[in-house]
């Protein structure tokens, strides 16, 4: 008795804050048929925010994948002081509001900024413009890939790695050979949550965006701008193209979860 | 690690740099103005309120994934997860369209303080689940079999079992929940209507400073929201690592 009481209670639970809100965007989005909706994520705006989302997750997430993987090599390997605050520090991200996030790259990088004069004197916008959102999204999903690395490196030791390096190899080589196939799984995991994270960002991007449609709009913005503009069926459309691709990371997310964790 | 300090370090000591560029007055005077204390009240007291919901319902739901069996749980499983995959400005969107003025159910939370715990627990909702379900994977039921022979209720087993040896996984997911909730505000733009001194939470207030040129009030409220988030993510670090 008390077990079912307890399982319905979660699932209703989860049923009213996550599924049926979910479920009912879908059913607004294509309430009034698919053509409707068709066009309105079809709009040269909606269609250059895609594009430009697209392009950020491609250029920050390789990146942090990149920075990921040898912060996570020097953390794991390396003894050195000031390891627990390198640590810390990679982890900042996860505590700081995305606002917060945003205000902070301003101050550095905006026209007053600490190096934003500097760089416009140079040709270089960053704020207001696609490197910023760029950095935005970079700053916002700095730490996953180095958290899923870490406990594997650490798991997995460095007896393989003297044997490859006594037996000849370079350390470059004892990297691609050993240590690389051994962490896949977690670099893929690391990846996954990263991808997520750069697709949905908003707070951050937001702010140092100055949200020009048709120019520095993202899929998130650009939801949020169809709804100011009282655009209904855009917004719910765009905020449903969003939602598959949320829905296809957790797909990616409950692939790669390492087992013990299921 | 240059790219740490480019990207993250950087302009973050530049937030606390600015935020004392009219002297320590001048940070004092914009962080006390009476819109942004009912701001940074509201977070505060709204984000733990949110956790104090998560740390029961967190555990109730992993306590059903972990110990119960039944068709769909690894749907449901999978949904814990949605939170974090979802564009916060999404799960904004949808729960006002499911509780919003022109909702179905009839009743409109939105642009009311209800509202703001509404979207706080939508988002924080993985933390303490995912933190407490591989711990219960991992603990011994011999005890609690134990104890139940011995005669003790069901409840008694909970309470003086089970519960001692999941509190530091729910206080270690109720931290990360918490520094969350706090530093949230994509879910918020679109469901509180962002009313001062009624749905303004911290994060929309410090946007709205921004956007009105207001850059060192706006970074003077920011260092408070950060060291409020530190603080308690320390504290329930420490405790989640002395209850251990």
């Amino acid at each position: 008795m008390g077990k079912l009481a307890l399982r319905l209670t979660a699932v209703a639970y989860l049923g009213l804050l996550l599924a049926l809100p979910v479920g009912f965007v879908f059913y607004r989005a294509f309430e009034h048929g698919l053509g409707t909706a068709w066009q309105s994520v079809t709009t040269p705006e909606a269609e250059h925010a895609f594009w430009l989302t697209c392009e950020m997750v491609a250029i920050a997430v390789p990146l942090n994948t990149l920075f990921g993987v040898l912060c996570a090599l020097v953390l794991v390997r390396q003894r050195f002081r000031g390891r627990a605050l390198l640590s810390a520090a990679v982890d900042l991200p996860f505590a700081v509001s995305p606002v917060v996030i945003g205000l902070a790259l301003i101050l550095v990088y905006g026209r007053d900024g600490w190096f934003g004069g500097w760089l416009l004197d140079h040709g270089i916008q960053v704020i207001f413009s696609v490197p910023g959102m760029v950095l935005a999204t970079m700053f916002v999903s700095l730490p996953f890939v180095v958290r899923e690395v870490v406990p594997v490196l650490r798991e997995i030791g460095t007896e393989q790695e003297q044997a490859a390096a006594t037996l000849g190899a370079t350390p470059l080589q004892t990297f691609l050979r050993v240590t690389l196939p051994a962490i896949r799984w977690g670099v893929a995991y690391g990846v996954v949550l990263t991808t997520a994270r750069a697709l949905g960002e908003f707070g951050a991007v937001s702010i140092v965006s100055g949200k020009l449609a048709g120019q520095t709009e993202t899929l998130t913005l650009h939801v949020e701008n169809r709804f100011q503009a009282f655009d209904l069926t855009g917004a719910y459309a765009a905020a449903v193209v969003l939602a598959i691709m949320a829905v296809a990371t957790l797909l990616a997310i409950n692939l790669f979860r390492p087992k013990e964790r299921t | 690690m240059l790219y740490l300090s480019l990207i993250a370090l950087i302009p973050l000591a530049a937030v606390l740099v600015r935020s004392t560029d009219g002297g320590l007055g001048g940070f004092w005077d914009a962080v006390s103005t009476p819109q942004a204390v009912a701001a940074l009240r509201l977070t505060i007291i709204a984000s733990f309120v949110v956790v104090a919901i998560n740390a029961v319902f967190g555990t109730l739901i992993a306590w059903v994934l972990v110990r119960d069996e039944f068709p769909g749980k690894g749907i449901v499983n999978s949904l814990i997860d949605l939170p974090f995959a979802l564009p916060t400005i999404v799960a904004g969107l949808t729960l006002l369209a499911l509780y919003g003025p022109n909702g179905p159910v009839g009743l409109s939370l939105a642009f009311t303080r209800a509202s703001v715990g509404l979207a706080l627990l939508f988002v924080t909702l993985p933390f303490v689940v995912r933190a407490v379900q591989p711990v219960l994977l991992e603990l011994d039921r011999e005890m609690e079999e134990a104890a139940e022979s011995l005669g003790a209720a069901r409840a008694t087993v909970f309470r003086r079992i089970v519960l001692p040896s999941l509190r530091p996984a729910i206080l270690a997911g109720s931290a990360l929940g918490f520094a969350r909730a706090v530093g949230e505000f994509g879910s918020l733009v679109l469901l509180t209507g962002n009313i001062p001194f009624k749905t303004q939470a911290a994060s929309v207030f410090i946007f709205s400073q921004v956007e009105s040129d207001d850059v060192t009030g706006a970074a003077a409220v920011s260092v408070v929201l950060l060291a409020v988030s530190l603080v308690v993510l320390l504290v329930m670090g420490w405790a989640s690592s002395r209850s251990a």
